[in-house]
């Protein structure tokens, strides 16, 4: 697939005089490349300036005392200069075993990792039960493919709004439940419920994109198999097990891993479902964005210190998870 | 393949394959009709909801019906900033896609096809960026646009959407590039065509529905973004739809009628422009993903 780039020509209009010397391989191999080179150079550009430079800037802040009283900045002409000071490791300290560490760090660490696993396995066994139905001959499958992905059509920043109507205390939903005899929570107030119902949100936003790459997945799957296990005398159970959930494990294991790098960043539902309220139904992402925003005055340097524990975290993560994956290859 | 089950079956009349019993095939449509339900309803909720003239109405569903009007849209689109929170999407939901595009085309390509010292790197930078959780630049990002002035103005939220964006489209433009045999370019080097003249004047005129794909991903995703909007702009003539929305509801006073209507204006052109692409949507991030 891959065109390996074609000796340099002697015309090639970069081309200099050889020089020897150490810088030797460098010339060369910017002779052999230049054109690649130039052709990602926007992106390496781009992403210098606008992701490499602040990374290493917040990475920076995080060893400060920074916020947003003694940050540079400007007010109309007048420009104030930064008067934090370095202090090291102490914010990370802080964070992992000072003395609230439980209450600010742990407890949502916990909690985000609990949402992050329920709404997975949520999104996954929602998705390809609707999938395996779908992937079906059936009268209306059209209709009901376009009625199931609609979650996901409409805009995420405008479903939230209306579930946050739904979930209000005389809400529709909770007369719902009264109308049948059901306990009435007060889904935005109580921390308990308040986390059911960000499960149930993302829950109901998520599982439209697992249910379509599940259903691409299904419909791969050589049909031959599945006569061949029916003809061995498999049962259903078994034909699930042994032809349909290993024709779908590239497909798995690829949306497995972006719904958990995307439930773990996910930031909008929760943030809009409840405002500036609700501290313990904020996983890190958002309790990370309230220190930095949405206080007085505004904790820059610990908001920092929470993104890059957050990357790490993701990075750890996603490295277990390609090891665990070759392994897998390797064993079957 | 054939017409006559018989052929199949001889003998007793057998269901074919992937046809259901009668058991089955009701569990399914109840199934799936119960799910559709609830995956319509808050939309339909959110649509009713809009018709109700006063703020309390969602309270009182039952009473809209009989007092049905769109008042709450003529409004919405009369009263409020709901032109200028358009003119800002647009232009940042646009920006960002052109930007995006045009700068990741020819690293898609390049990743695609060549082979350089720092190709793998980078598509693993490439691929990690994207996972990067907004906490992580939304501070040391706001310091630096404060400094430079660039809080609260278009074209600096522009830049920060460029951060997830820019390295998206390059994935998802290597994968196109990816299926582009590449006969094509070998043809096209033998006929004395330059690397760069390869791939402006043969693979990007071939590349245009990815290119298609790459754009709508990028203008549904900044249309979308609530996290950097919410932080970067401050003045009210200046939102994007998704900070404007919030605007409705403050801690003192929720005009849910009014988000209601605003929140359907917004979604019915934005739903109707998914449908469109979606179908190529879902492969291209599933194909960005893993499988590099």
């Amino acid at each position: 697939m891959t065109l390996t780039a074609p000796a340099p020509a002697a015309e090639t209009p970069r081309s200099r005089r050889r020089a020897p010397g150490p810088l030797q391989r460098a010339r060369d191999s910017y002779r052999r490349y230049w054109y690649a080179y130039a052709m990602v150079a926007p992106v390496v550009i781009v992403l210098g300036v606008l992701v490499g430079y602040p990374l290493a800037r917040g990475f920076y802040l995080t060893l400060t005392d920074a916020n947003s009283l003694n940050s540079a900045r400007t007010i109309g002409v007048n420009t104030i200069d930064a008067t934090y000071k370095f202090i090291g490791l102490d914010n990370y300290a802080e964070i992992l075993w000072g003395p609230s560490a439980y209450d600010r760090f742990w407890s949502h660490f916990v909690w985000t990792i609990v949402w992050t696993v329920t709404c997975v396995v949520l999104h996954y066994v929602i998705g390809l039960g609707l999938a395996m139905l779908l992937n079906q001959r059936l009268r209306g499958r059209v209709a009901y493919r376009l009625l199931l992905i609609l979650p996901w059509a409409v805009p995420t920043f405008v479903t939230v709004f209306a579930w946050r109507i739904m979930l209000a205390d005389a809400g529709v939903i909770n007369t719902m439940l009264g109308t049948i005899g059901l306990a009435e929570p007060s889904w935005l107030e109580n921390p308990t419920w308040q986390r059911t119902a960000a499960i149930m949100v993302n829950t109901w936003c998520g599982v439209p994109f697992m249910m379509l790459s599940l259903l691409g997945g299904l419909q791969s799957i050589d049909e031959n198999l599945y006569e061949a296990a029916e003809i061995d005398g498999a049962s259903a159970w078994q034909r699930f097990r042994h032809v349909t959930l290993p024709g779908l494990s590239s497909v798995s294991s690829t949306v497995v891993l972006l719904g958990v790098i995307w439930t773990f960043n996910q930031f909008a539902i929760i943030f809009l479902l409840f405002g500036n309220t609700a501290p313990d139904a904020q996983i890190l992402v958002t309790w990370a964005y309230r220190l930095g925003f949405g206080q007085q005055p505004r904790d820059f340097a610990m908001s920092a210190a929470y993104g890059v524990l957050l990357l790490a975290i993701l990075i750890v993560f996603t490295s277990f998870y390609y090891r665990w994956l070759k392994r897998n290859d390797q064993l079957a | 393949m054939t017409n006559s089950p018989s052929t199949y079956a001889p003998g007793k009349r057998q269901r074919r394959r992937g046809e259901l019993g009668p058991v089955a095939r009701v569990g399914t449509h109840v199934t799936l009709t119960v799910a559709s339900l609830i995956a319509l309803f808050p939309i339909i909720w959110l649509v009713y909801l809009s018709l109700g003239p006063d703020k309390d109405d969602y309270l009182h569903p039952g009473g809209i019906a009989a007092k049905a009007t769109l008042d709450n849209y003529w409004f919405v689109l009369t009263n409020t900033a709901f032109f200028d929170w358009l003119w800002s999407t647009m232009v940042v939901a646009g920006g960002t896609t052109l930007f995006g595009v045009m700068s990741a085309a020819t690293t898609g390509y390049a990743v695609s096809r060549m082979r350089f010292p720092g190709n793998r790197t980078l598509m693993w930078i490439l691929l990690l960026t994207q996972a990067f959780p907004i906490a992580v630049l939304i501070v040391p990002m706001y310091e630096i646009f404060s400094r430079l002035g660039l809080v609260d103005s278009h074209f600096g939220l522009i830049l920060v959407n460029c951060t997830t964006i820019v390295p998206y489209c390059s994935w998802l433009l290597k994968g196109y590039f990816d299926t582009i045999p590449i006969e094509l370019d070998e043809a096209g080097m033998m006929d004395g065509l330059t690397p760069f003249g390869t791939f402006w004047r043969l693979i990007l005129p071939l590349a245009r529905p990815g290119l298609a794909v790459a754009a709508f991903y990028a203008f549904i995703t900044a249309f979308a973004e609530v996290a950097f909007a919410s932080t970067f702009l401050l003045d009210d003539s200046k939102y994007t739809f998704a900070v404007g929305l919030q605007s409705f509801i403050s801690e003192h006073d929720a005009q849910w009628n009014l988000m209601a209507a605003t929140a359907v204006l917004i979604a019915i052109p934005v739903t109707l422009f998914f449908y469109l692409v979606q179908r190529h949507v879902v492969t291209g991030l599933t194909a960005g993903g893993v499988k590099g």
